[in-house]
């Protein structure tokens, strides 16, 4: 018997030795981890240092001297600040500028000519004073002398600043402090109205017996295979300015709130859809038998038992909502007409103003209900696990005649819905000039007839979808792989899992507008990737990693942890057991991450829309841009092309994953 | 001694290891001040152990005892935060997992899903420059020394539980190792199928000669299987020794409550060597105890003694003497536990507290026994065992 003894001994805690396999994993960790920097963490911080930094003429900053014609006789030396007190070239307002921002020097200079063989003196009277000279950069308190021909070519920089005078000029600013809003209260009346719609179909699919139960599955998850704009051009088409249904809306407009609400029920519908629809699944029959045993009525049962259950689907199911439609570019942006959402103003003070310090603003209070949404659903998702018993008993639905048409019913409905929607586009596509002449063409096919890239474009798309999806699946598993299944650098492991559930939380519009401050900067060694496709590969794997992450840890997670203490005292190498064991027998999860990146690849807009060049226009933002130039049955049928590819991607998706399962999971 | 084991008949015979100075030296696997902490936690207090070549020994206690992290640590799974780990002679303290010498069985099975039964157990056997022709032939072996030989080709989940442990252990020891590690290897599996693997593991283990160590909290387990017991408690050791020691003479009261079942009475050391329990004194040895000196007396309840009405009357033929600290007793509950009867007894003498006797069936027919009958139980003296207060 051993005395126990209430003190540790003296000395140094072990460490154990690392072995090959612990460098080679510490490698691939600090690889990837690199990635999610480069690719994350670099780039919003980046953003966030620039929605703070305000740019601004220094006019005091820069001191001037002029010759007579000999160029060997000066005058006094003076500032711009007061060259410009007395002629007042510039005003106020102008000062106030952004980092592009340039001054001529020759407009302090009224009778200035290139000719002349006056010369000029220029310096700075701070060392931070910067002008350029062509693309020169000229610096410090040194005297230059050029001239005329060569002033001519001198502009003054702005001084930055750092502070908060950005948001001070957001929200003094009523049209775009609007926004934030009509931003949320688009978000909120779609969250309602979704989860509702939502709850009564996952309740229609889990405790009824009505039929067709597998097609209304499929039917209520289509959304998910177009992009956010093709509702928006559904609905132009069904309640606008031609529209059949016009009259219905009883002459409101669909441009602004009510198409946007229209819109977001349908694209965000599969999401909270699923969510509910998997909460509802791991309903415990004893639970309905317990209340039918006590004698509650079918309400109390209903609100005592099914809507608790679902409790904590329903609330992710509703942040999901939210942070889909707050986030969202596309739809707003065809059927949004006047009515200010956040995103669109990011795209909007980028693309239209160029006024990125103001862009990196809206990106930052965009950030804020996204982060908050998801903080509040991960701390949502961590207790629903805690609910789940191993010895419930599945609930299977007994017939009731009234219910299950009640149910059948609404589901029609919705799925008529649905359908319609995408039905609408397909007609829009496929006819010669909505409403008026309905004969069938494939003229509106013709993409390269038109702007917005062309057949190339949807090609880029396929090959943007492919490379996301190949590349995007190896890091991914591979990242979820160090996290879940590395020993030690516990602290590494952490930051890494952060970083990988950090892209949830980040809008499309917010990480793309990163992209341009991050990577579009010479100074930056990665800046070559700016405008290629590496960057755009790049910017959607991170865009879309946190569910993929989640799917790859989930796969992993059902592994015995054992296999690798076997693996180990058998003394293999770990790459063995990896590629032996491990990855076939996580395949299935791999496949799924690469059906969902491949499929958001192609109907992402919003992050791209920032980071695509010539020569990698996408189909997404071709539908986007077609819209905005008028053609919209063209843009209706690039989004259709993103449908059927999709639908393909998906099928072919289901075939090669039923291939390899009979033949490498044989066990199964 | 030495001269009595040079003529043991078999050299591969494994030492019947009864406590420490058994071991032959030097041990194969030494432990030495070992140390767990997880933050304020301690899980492992100044271990130290040693164990000999060929033994079976199993780390035995309640949950959250400390005994797999102990096994974790020896397999390099669980690095321990202080002490040494010494096996075959080479310091293994912080050797990573994949350079020990062991090999490992857990309760889990563990098995690759997606791979046959065959390649299981070929897993540590390939990539290691062995011809195909030999691994194949070293694993049809394997599967025969398991009882298995006919399911080479199917894969982990078309098995039972047994059939998979027994995999699972071909696997492990496929290479040869010089430690075999088994972390409750038959806590998952049904009461049936449990006795039967334990005396094949058992069998197996004497047959290969392998040291093994198998971490258990079945305490049926751990004395039928061991050559010696580890009882761990509150991550300290509380007692070392073969099952029979263990059983019969736990040093601590833990390890006395824990093996087996009890009574545990309240008492105290009189000034003429007895012990007062309730109202009388008991005959018992009182070892390292003084006078006056609280404690807690033990006795189980298969060790109580019935005598029907009058012990004076009825003389066993193996028990000649005179019986002592025979006591009156009425039975207030009888179970029928199929082997034996388990009485709850009330004696005036005791005290208020209840006694538990397990009587066999026969003893209860011959003498008549039923609820509410009194009758006369002896407590023997030696059975009766005295723990200081509060130890």
């Amino acid at each position: 018997m051993s005395l126990a003894i209430d003190y540790a001994p003296p000395g140094k805690r072990l460490r154990q030795q690392t072995s090959r396999d612990d460098r080679v994993k510490l490698g691939f960790m600090a690889v990837i981890g690199l990635y999610l920097i480069v690719a994350l963490g670099a780039p919003l911080f980046v953003m966030l240092s620039k929605s703070l930094s305000t740019y601004r003429f220094d006019l005091a900053a820069f001191e001037f001297q002029v010759s007579d014609e000999t160029g060997k006789t000066w005058a006094d030396a003076v500032t711009a600040e007061a060259l410009n007190r007395d002629l007042g070239v510039v005003t106020e307002k102008d000062l106030a500028t952004n980092s592009d921002g340039r001054l001529a020097a020759t407009k302090f200079f009224p009778e200035f000519n290139f000719r002349s063989p006056v010369h000029y003196r220029i310096r700075g009277t701070a060392d931070g004073a910067a002008f350029l000279v062509g693309s020169t950069l000229e610096k410090g308190i040194e005297w230059r002398e050029y001239d005329s021909a060569t002033f001519r070519r001198v502009v003054l920089r702005p001084a930055s600043t750092f502070g908060i005078e950005n948001f001070k000029t957001y929200f003094s600013t009523p049209a775009l402090a609007r926004s934030i809003y009509n931003s949320v209260l688009m978000a909120s009346i779609s969250t309602v109205v979704t989860v509702s719609i939502a709850f009564a179909l996952a309740y229609a699919l889990t405790r009824s017996c009505m039929p067709l139960k597998g097609l209304f599955r499929g039917i209520l998850t289509i959304p998910i295979l177009v992009p956010s704009l093709l509702p928006g051009i559904a609905l132009v088409y069904l309640f606008g300015n031609q529209g059949v249904f016009k009259d219905w809306l009883l002459g409101y407009s669909i441009y602004g709130p009510i198409g946007i609400v229209i819109g977001s029920v349908f694209f965000t519908l599969p999401h909270a859809f699923l969510i509910i629809l998997t909460a509802l699944s791991v309903a415990d029959a004893r639970h309905y038998e317990a209340a039918a045993s006590l004698k509650a009525s079918k309400w109390r049962t209903f609100t005592t038992v099914t809507v608790p259950g679902a409790r904590y689907g329903l609330v992710s199911a509703a942040f999901v909502v939210f942070t889909l439609v707050i986030t969202d570019f596309g739809l707003p942006k065809v059927i949004g007409g006047q009515y200010g959402m956040l995103a669109v103003d990011i795209y909007k003070q980028v693309i239209g103003q160029q006024n990125f310090e103001m862009g990196a603003v809206v990106s930052v209070i965009l950030l804020v209900p996204a982060v908050l949404a998801f903080v509040v659903d991960r701390r949502m998702q961590k207790r629903q696990v805690a609910l789940l018993s191993a010895r419930a008993v599945p609930y299977a639905p007994k017939p009731s005649g009234r219910r299950d048409s009640l149910c059948f019913a609404f589901s029609c409905l919705v799925s008529l819905f649905v359908l319609g929607m995408i039905a609408m586009c397909q007609i829009a596509a496929l006819v010669k000039f909505w409403p008026y002449d309905l004969t069938l063409t494939t003229k509106n096919f013709a993409f390269d007839l038109m702007d917005g890239g062309g057949w190339a474009a949807y090609a880029n798309s396929i090959k943007l979808a492919l490379l996301t999806a190949i590349f995007g699946s190896v890091i991914v598993f591979a990242g979820a792989y160090m996290v879940e299944k590395a020993d030690g650098f516990r602290l590494g492991r952490g930051v890494f899992h952060f970083l990988a559930m950090m892209p949830m939380a980040v809008p499309g519009m917010v990480l793309g507008l990163a992209y341009i401050f991050f990577f579009n900067n010479p100074a930056n060694p990665l800046s070559s990737i700016y405008g290629t496709m590496t960057i755009l590969v790049v910017c959607t794997v991170t865009h879309f990693y946190t569910v993929a992450h989640l799917t790859a840890l989930t796969a992993l997670k059902q592994m015995d942890p054992e296999f690798e203490s076997v693996g180990a005292s058998l003394k293999q190498p770990f790459h063995r057991l990896f590629f032996r064991v491990t990855l076939p027998v996580c395949l299935p999860a791999i496949l799924n991450i690469g059906i969902y990146l491949f499929v958001n690849a192609m109907t992402t807009v919003s992050a791209v829309v920032f980071l695509y060049s010539t020569d990698t226009k996408l189909a997404s933002v071709a539908v986007l841009n077609m819209d905005d130039a008028g053609d919209i049955a063209p843009a209706a049928a690039m989004g259709m092309m993103i449908f059927y590819t999709n639908v393909v991607a998906k099928l072919l998706h289901a075939a090669v994953s039923r291939g390899l399962l009979t033949r490498t999971q044989a066990w199964r | 001694m030495r001269h009595a084991l040079s003529i043991e008949p078999t050299p591969t015979s494994i030492p019947r290891a009864a406590d420490q100075a058994n071991i032959p030296s030097p041990p194969y696997l030494e432990i030495r001040d070992l140390w767990k902490s997880y933050g304020d936690f301690t899980a492992l207090r100044d271990i130290s152990l040693d164990i000999g070549k060929g033994e079976f020994v199993c780390f035995l206690g309640p949950s959250g005892c400390g005994k797999t992290t102990l096994l974790r640590a020896i397999a390099g799974l669980d690095l321990q935060s202080h002490g040494m780990i010494r096996q075959g002679g080479r310091d293994i303290s912080i050797l990573p997992a994949s350079k020990r010498d062991y090999g490992i069985v857990f309760q889990s099975y563990a098995l690759f899903p997606n791979l046959t039964i065959e390649q299981n157990i070929a897993f540590g056997l390939e990539n290691t420059g062995r011809p195909k022709a030999e691994v194949a032939g070293r694993v049809a072996e394997l599967l025969e020394t398991v009882g298995l030989p006919a399911q080479a080709k199917k894969y982990p989940a078309q098995l039972s539980g047994g059939q998979q442990q027994r995999i699972a252990l071909a696997r492990a020891i496929a290479i040869s190792p010089g430690l075999l590690l088994l972390d409750e290897p038959l806590s998952a599996l049904d009461a049936k199928v449990r006795v039967h693997l334990r005396h094949e593991i058992k069998a197996l283990q004497r047959k290969l000669g392998v040291t093994t160590i198998m971490v258990t909290h079945d305490q049926e387990e751990a004395l039928a299987m061991a050559d010696r017991i580890v009882v761990m408690n509150h991550g300290v050791i509380e007692q070392v020794g073969s099952p029979t020691e263990i059983y019969r003479h736990p040093t601590t009261l833990f390890v006395a409550d824990f093996i087996g079942e009890t009574n545990k009475f309240p008492a105290r050391v009189l000034p003429d060597g007895q012990v007062e329990i309730g109202h009388s004194a008991f005959s018992c040895p009182t070892d390292g105890l003084a006078a006056g000196d609280a404690a807690t007396a033990v006795v189980r309840p298969v060790d109580i003694i019935p005598h029907g009405a009058d012990a004076h009357a009825v003389h066993s033929l193996d028990r000649p003497a005179t019986p002592q600290n025979l006591i009156d007793a009425q039975v207030h509950e009888m179970e029928f536990l199929g082997m034996f009867w388990r009485t709850r007894l009330s004696a005036p003498r005791l005290g208020d507290q209840a006694l538990v006797a397990d009587f066999s069936v026969n003893a209860v027919r011959r003498l008549r026994i039923e609820t509410g009958g009194v009758i006369q139980v002896e407590i023997p003296r030696e059975r009766l065992l005295l723990y200081p207060r509060g130890a």
